[in-house]
């Protein structure tokens, strides 16, 4: 498979203006007429977002091309600890991403445009948006914008309301963003990576977007890769690839694979290397995950999965913004539960509270976070269910002080107001 | 005097509801409930004391507005300070009822005005149980007597602990705890220092500008009882039972 | 308040940011609405039958964080 989003690269600096020209061609630029014609050949690619929850982004283009004063929002938090992705595209393919934001500007009738994006890449972004002469002209007003930090940073409405200046705190929606968004304006929010995707969309068209990749989501999808392999980083791959395939484009396990943690941390563990499941939604929900953002971490033997579980759920739990009920009780009972089971102080029930539990935080938040912890713990305790009952009985095992493997970065927690 | 009286019982038991309002609000946080009392009765205690307090004012001002003894005019009850009769006590008075009608309309309308409203004035009930306090001892002519004394330190016991439980139970407990208590200690040294000298002291109606007329001086029958209470040198005038 | 009748059907849902978890809303209306292990409410999803109308109405009067609604499907 040649590469799409990641052509030309490896490269030491980022793809400069004229080079993305020669490897892409010029941006195409879609005038009012146009504007339909463009959603329907996004809607026949079956782009789908790749920021995680993976909407079909026609419908979005769509809900803000029919109402007044719409905006562009480009999602560059990537607030995943183990994901790269993003930070890749925005330094290394710079042009590539500000095509696509130009692209769904004029789809959707955009003159304005925030890209919200680590303060680190925007020297680099300020320099290519220089370069633009579309950007000059002052069709579309650009601005680039900070990230806050804290996992729940990359939900679409905290990102909102982040740039608000009321912090990132997830809203409720409805409203989404496209009917009411940043300051009530209808809003495209779209991750980084789906708006590469829509700038080669728009120049190639639907039918040589489908011709790689499978299922649900066709298309190229980039995959951060990380944890006991021997070549950990970013990689280009066809939508459906079996799972084990995939470790294999990262130069193979680095140790025999105990499981894996696909789709970042509101994802889902699998056993070993994934065998029988691919990158797909149909495929990854028979084992009770889901694509989620492209991100698949290897757990080797060295490492303890329960030690490692708990440490993310304690995580999870203290990442949530604490606005919603279910959300902080419920995932922090969550968190002392399996801490509990780790160190060999297991209550009588446990178990039982678990799956109670997991089951009844589920749903029942502002945004997806409790969703995702829960469906991550379900999940674990489906994988590691030997392991949990040997740390219930004995407590911690020789692995539990190894070197972690999942990144839990401490943040400043968001505080609800 | 059936008004006056009217008016005394009245002003009193205002206070007791308003109290037992305030002290019902302050320890909401606690979320305390039994199975004979769940939320949603506590709840509606606190609505309906405050709709109570109204009521009972109502009839307090009325009764003290059609007692002629003294010049109060109905407006009197919600514009302060206006008043010939006492008009600084009487004014509190009034202050206290508009701070508690503010609080019980924006209640009754909240579905319309949204929570931060809502909680904006609710918080002036801290500010209308005082002024009220104070306005009752202030205006009463008969704190002296025992009884309308110690009801006053009941209502400050039971409202000074349950602002203690809301200020422990605050996002920084410790610090507004602290804080609360050495307010309460402020006001209780004020309280303290002003009322002997105030409403337990001698002559009391005439500083606090009773036209000269209502004191000992007026031979009317209707008034010589009440007179006798607030002419008479330091007495807890027990003769009002 | 939407006391007119209506025939279409609505559904009852608690905004999770607005509820603080007072649980009023469980003790008034124990047919639709449970408590969770921590005091917050657990809605039951489906249209409302219509002689459980008046019981849910009088839930979200009394939600004192104005949580609890009554939607229109």
């Amino acid at each position: 498979m040649s590469y799409r989003l990641l052509a030309g690269l490896p490269a030491p600096t980022a793809i400069s203006l004229a080079e993305h020209i020669e490897l892409h061609g010029d941006v195409p630029l879609p005038s009012r007429t146009d504007r339909s014609a463009y959603i329907a050949e996004v809607e026949r690619a079956g782009l789908r977002g790749r920021g995680g929850a993976g909407f079909p982004t026609s419908v979005k283009l769509a809900a803000v091309a029919e109402r007044r004063r719409p905006m562009v929002v480009v999602n560059g938090v990537e607030s995943e600890p183990m994901s790269s992705k993003d930070r890749v595209l925005l330094e290394l393919v710079p042009h590539l991403v500000l095509d696509g934001a130009i692209v769904a500007a004029r789809i959707s009738g955009s003159r304005d445009c925030v890209i919200a994006a680590p303060a680190v890449t925007h020297p680099g972004l300020r320099r290519a948006i220089a370069e633009r002469r579309e950007l000059r002209k002052g069709h579309l007003q650009l601005k680039l914008a900070a990230t806050a930090p804290g996992y729940v940073a990359g939900e679409e409405t905290a990102l909102l309301s982040h740039l608000e200046g009321r912090g990132p705190l997830p809203r409720l929606t409805p409203p989404r963003p496209a009917e009411r968004g940043l300051r009530g304006r209808p809003t495209l929010v779209q991750n980084v990576e789906t708006l590469a995707q829509l700038a080669l969309i728009a120049r190639h068209g639907a039918d040589w977007f489908r011709s790689e990749g499978s299922g649900s989501r066709p298309g190229t999808t980039l995959v951060t890769i990380s944890g006991a392999v021997q070549r950990p980083g970013v990689y280009e791959v066809p939508t459906g690839i079996p799972l084990p395939l995939l470790l294999s484009h990262a130069g193979g396990q680095s140790e025999p694979t105990r499981a894996l943690l696909v789709g970042g941390y509101f994802g889902a563990w699998v056993d070993g290397t994934g065998e029988g499941l691919t990158l797909d939604d149909d495929s990854l929900r028979t084992a009770g995950a889901a694509g989620g953002a492209g991100i698949v971490v290897a757990l080797g033997q060295s490492s303890c999965p329960v030690a490692e579980t708990a440490r993310l759920a304690a995580w999870l739990a203290v990442q949530s913004a604490r606005q919603c009920g279910p959300c902080v009780h419920g995932l922090q009972a969550l968190a002392d539960l399996l801490i509990r089971v780790a160190s060999g102080r297991a209550v009588t029930g446990d178990r039982q509270r678990l799956d109670r539990w997991t089951a009844m935080i589920r749903g029942r938040g502002a945004c997806a976070h409790p969703d995702g912890a829960t469906r991550m713990i379900a999940s674990a305790a489906r994988v590691f269910d030997r392991e949990l009952a040997d740390h219930a009985r004995q407590g911690p095992c020789s692995s539990c002080q190894g070197i972690p493997i999942l990144s839990t970065p401490s943040t400043r927690t968001a505080m609800a107001a | 005097m059936a008004l006056w009286y009217s008016t005394r019982a009245t002003g009193a038991l205002s206070l007791v509801l308003l109290t037992a309002s305030v002290v019902l609000g302050a320890v909401d946080v606690t979320r305390w409930s039994s199975p004979r009392a769940p939320r949603f009765v506590i709840d509606a205690i606190h609505r309906t004391t405050s709709l109570l307090v109204v009521a009972f004012v109502l009839v307090h001002v009325i009764t003290a507005v059609l007692d002629s003894f003294a010049a109060i005019r109905l407006m009197d009850a919600v514009i302060p300070f206006a008043s010939r009769y006492r008009p600084v006590w009487l004014g509190l008075g009034a202050v206290a009822f508009d701070l508690v009608l503010a609080i019980v309309a924006t209640s009754l309308l909240r579905g319309r005005l949204g929570m931060r409203a809502w909680r904006a004035i609710h918080w002036l009930a801290y500010a209308s149980w005082p002024v009220a306090l104070v306005h009752g001892l202030g205006t009463g002519s008969d704190v002296r007597p025992g009884w309308m004394l110690w009801l006053s330190l009941v209502c400050i016991a039971a409202v000074a602990a349950a602002v203690l439980v809301r200020a422990a139970s605050a996002a920084a407990p410790t610090r507004a705890f602290a804080g609360t208590a050495a307010a309460l200690v402020v006001s209780g040294i004020g309280l303290l220092a002003w009322v002997p000298s105030g409403p337990l002291a001698s002559g009391w109606s005439e500083k606090s500008g009773t036209p000269k007329k209502l004191l000992g001086g007026t031979s009317s029958a209707r008034n010589s009882h009440a007179q006798q209470q607030r002419t008479t040198a330091p007495h807890r005038g027990a003769s009002t039972r | 308040m939407s006391t007119q009748r209506q025939t279409s059907a609505q559904r009852v849902v608690v905004d999770p940011i607005a509820c603080t978890g007072h649980g009023m809303c469980a003790e008034l209306f124990p047919e639709w609405i449970g408590l969770d292990d921590w005091g917050y409410p657990i809605v039951q999803d489906g249209d409302l039958p219509d002689g459980l109308r008046r019981h849910a109405e009088r839930a979200v009067k009394a939600c004192p964080a104005l949580a609890l609604k009554l939607q229109r499907r």
